[in-house]
């Protein structure tokens, strides 16, 4: 295989590979965002939870990582929902201007507690040995970890366009996506649906989270660190829109590791190009309402 | 009103008692970053200046010293300055010692000039810190110290031939790669590629970086990052990508292994070769009772770092020179002329201060990940370079010329 090609192969593995984790850490921000206009600053925060969940559970507890990460997917999932019913209810109809200053105010307190209980210093997590190691596809070795990573995306996308596109509350969620009062009018539930979709949206950055510890490592800073390139997808993709959140991860994912790659000196240049130039062309974003 | 008169008291009584040897109490102030995502750096120095404190005051009798602790805050250097500034004005510090970033030193250098105030570096590793003040010394290193003398030996006695550089692109991460260069060409290397990997700020993802380095097949990749969440995810990425089955070893300055990140990297940081001035692993019988007294004081499951030994030396440094002087501490300027030239046995190995440049003179040791007999990663010491100066200064290279 000439060498254009296989580097080509391998910028679209690396690219695919970041844009699954981008899609499943930010999907959830972006239905939040569409379905209720809430902005949400704490979602790095349930990340954060997340990945120091699937650390206690791996270290600790001696449970094997896979089942962890479901469990942190679970466990954290429920605790949104407290944190739904109990605060992020009363400020549905706030300003813009309070939702953040909420939720980036539980942001910074996640990581003072995250700082309390773990401390500061970056922590990782044991893997299987069938994530170790590469597979070798004789003109090139790829990280297994990243395969890996590829197919939970792939896995995750599907399941979710099905549960989207293809079930009733799939369908009610669009409703009430495209227009809330319409869906009300017409008797759909849109409180509990909101709370359903946020306890999932929050459940998958706990996964995210988990998965995202081999490839940055986990610090309490995690909360906020990422946040800028969740929110970069989510707006790039248009809010409330699953195509669109998973067209910009790709398209960020693999622009982004392309750039890096071939073009290394202007180093992470390439992703607010990219931002820049879709939000000029498109202001509301790919799929968004405009 | 009540203070003034208080102080006004204390000036007199100095006057009075003139230059007879009295006790003195020495108040040093202590700035370091203890909170925030770098809170651990500020803990790893602060912990070797209290137990330096208590198990050496009995050396300076009749004299005593009281360190007044505050925060450096982050890496930007303006709280760095407020808090020295406070410091000095208002708890009339006589000395100031920590300085974990540069940004902090940096700032701060025009402050202790003013007012002729002895600043004495235990971390802060720009160059050209020392150049700022003739009230500054340093304890700690430059990023020359590491990474010029890792050229040389990177070339002889690691066998690359041909390096690729990775560096975080803020101040420090170019100054070590630069001194790497510097060194590494002289001794007949090639330096294949040289990339920033983004702001100190956020870990990326460095595997396009790396894959892009193992494509282009140096013989070995010399990186430089903070010490901190980066180091762990430098060495995953290099695991993951099979780098050191292809041939391209990771060679960098001591940053590279945290000590206290050490044992979560794995496998991976087997065979990572390193520069650096400290190690816990480092034998000598000056580590052995420090390692051991820290242990006594702080636990079992804690160590210290290159941070803490450069704390212990810097307080070291501090009492012997208020010994020399005879506690009189109030002429900034003589304390630092009776610091040049100071010289003692530390865990590090030998190191003293240079008088002209008022910058570290120290053994700097080649140390290669190794996995220890008990199961746990250590390191293994492939060669010492004595009595290293900062080659920035003497070779007068950019702003340390000036």
């Amino acid at each position: 295989m000439p060498q254009f090609a296989i580097i080509g192969v391998s910028i679209l593995f690396d690219g695919l590979a970041y844009a699954m984790f981008l899609f499943i850490t930010s999907v959830g921000l972006s239905v939040t965002m569409g379905l209720m206009g809430f902005v949400n600053l704490a979602h790095g925060a349930f990340a954060m939870a997340g990945g120091y969940i699937v650390v206690a559970l791996t270290r600790n507890l001696g449970i094997g990582f896979v089942p962890s990460l479901f469990i942190a997917a679970v466990l954290v999932g429920l605790i949104s929902v407290v944190f739904e019913r109990g605060l992020y209810r009363r400020l549905y109809k706030s300003t813009d201007l309070e939702q953040v200053l909420l939720t980036i105010g539980l942001a910074f307190m996640a990581i003072a507690t995250a700082t309390y209980f773990f401390g500061p210093i970056p922590k990782s997590v044991p893997l299987p040995t069938w994530l170790q190691g590469d597979i070798n596809l004789g003109f090139r070795a790829f990280p297994t970890y990243r395969a890996f990573l590829i197919i939970v995306g792939l896995v995750l996308i599907s399941v979710l366009w099905y549960g989207f596109e293809k079930t009733n509350i799939g369908a009610k969620i669009r409703a009430a996506v495209d227009n809330r009062r319409m869906a009300e009018s017409v008797g759909i539930n849109v409180d509990l649906l909101f709370t359903l979709t946020f306890a999932l949206g929050s459940a998958l950055a706990a996964l995210g989270g988990g998965l995202a510890i081999q490839l940055f490592g986990l610090s309490p800073s995690f909360a906020v660190l990422y946040l800028v390139l969740f929110l970069i997808v989510v707006a790039v993709g248009g809010l409330g829109s699953l195509k669109g959140t998973l067209l910009a991860a790709l398209v960020i994912g693999v622009i982004d590791t392309a750039g890096k790659y071939l073009y290394a000196e202007a180093g992470g240049f390439f992703i607010y190009a990219i931002t820049v130039i879709v939000l000029l062309i498109k202001p509301a974003g790919f799929y968004g309402r405009e | 009103m009540r203070l003034n008169k208080w102080a006004g008291a204390a000036a007199l009584a100095l006057l009075v008692g003139g230059t007879a040897a009295q006790a003195e109490n020495i108040k040093i102030g202590v700035v370091l970053a203890f909170s925030g995502a770098n809170a651990d750096l500020g803990q790893q120095i602060d912990k070797a200046f209290d137990l330096y404190v208590k198990l050496h005051a009995k050396d300076i009798a009749p004299h005593t010293v009281t360190l007044v602790k505050r925060d450096e805050g982050p890496p930007t250097g303006a709280n760095a300055k407020t808090v020295t500034t406070e410091l000095i004005t208002n708890d009339k510090v006589n000395l100031l010692a920590g300085f974990v970033f540069s940004p902090s030193a940096i700032a701060v250098a025009p402050v202790v000039s003013q007012a002729k105030i002895p600043m004495i570096v235990s971390n802060a590793g720009t160059a050209w810190i020392t150049n700022l003040s003739p009230y500054i010394a340093r304890l700690s290193f430059s990023m020359w110290h590491h990474g010029h003398t890792m050229g040389p030996f990177a070339f002889d006695k690691i066998g690359c031939k041909t390096a690729a550089l990775a560096y975080t692109d803020f101040p420090p991460g170019k100054d070590s790669t630069d001194a790497f260069k510097a060194g590494f060409e002289k001794a007949g290397g090639k330096i294949t590629d040289s990339i920033p990997l983004g702001s100190a700020v956020q870990v990326p993802d460095f595997t396009p970086f790396f894959q892009r380095i193992k494509d282009s097949k140096p013989d070995c990749m010399y990186v430089f990052i903070p010490s901190g969440a980066h180091a762990t995810g430098v060495t995953k990425a290099y695991g993951e990508l099979g780098m050191r089955k292809a041939g391209i070893k990771l060679i960098g300055p001591l940053d590279l292994i945290p000590d206290n990140k050490l044992q979560d990297m794995g496998d991976a940081a087997i065979g990572t070769v390193v520069m650096g001035n400290y190690s816990v692993d480092l034998e000598n019988a000056e580590n052995k009772a420090f390692v051991e007294a820290w242990h006594k004081e702080y636990g079992k499951d804690s160590y210290p770092d290159f941070m803490s030994a450069a704390g212990w030396d810097t307080m070291r440094a501090i009492f012997d020179t208020i010994k020399k002087v005879n506690g009189n501490v109030t002429d900034g300027a003589k304390f630092v002329d009776a610091m040049k030239g100071w010289s003692a046995k530390s865990p590090r190995g030998d190191v003293s201060i240079d008088p002209n440049t008022r910058d570290i003179v120290q053994d700097e040791h080649a140390m290669e990940v190794i996995r220890k007999a008990d199961g746990k990663l250590g390191i293994k010491v492939l060669g010492t370079t004595k009595a290293v100066k900062d080659e920035c200064k003497e070779q007068k290279i950019g702003r340390c010329g000036s």
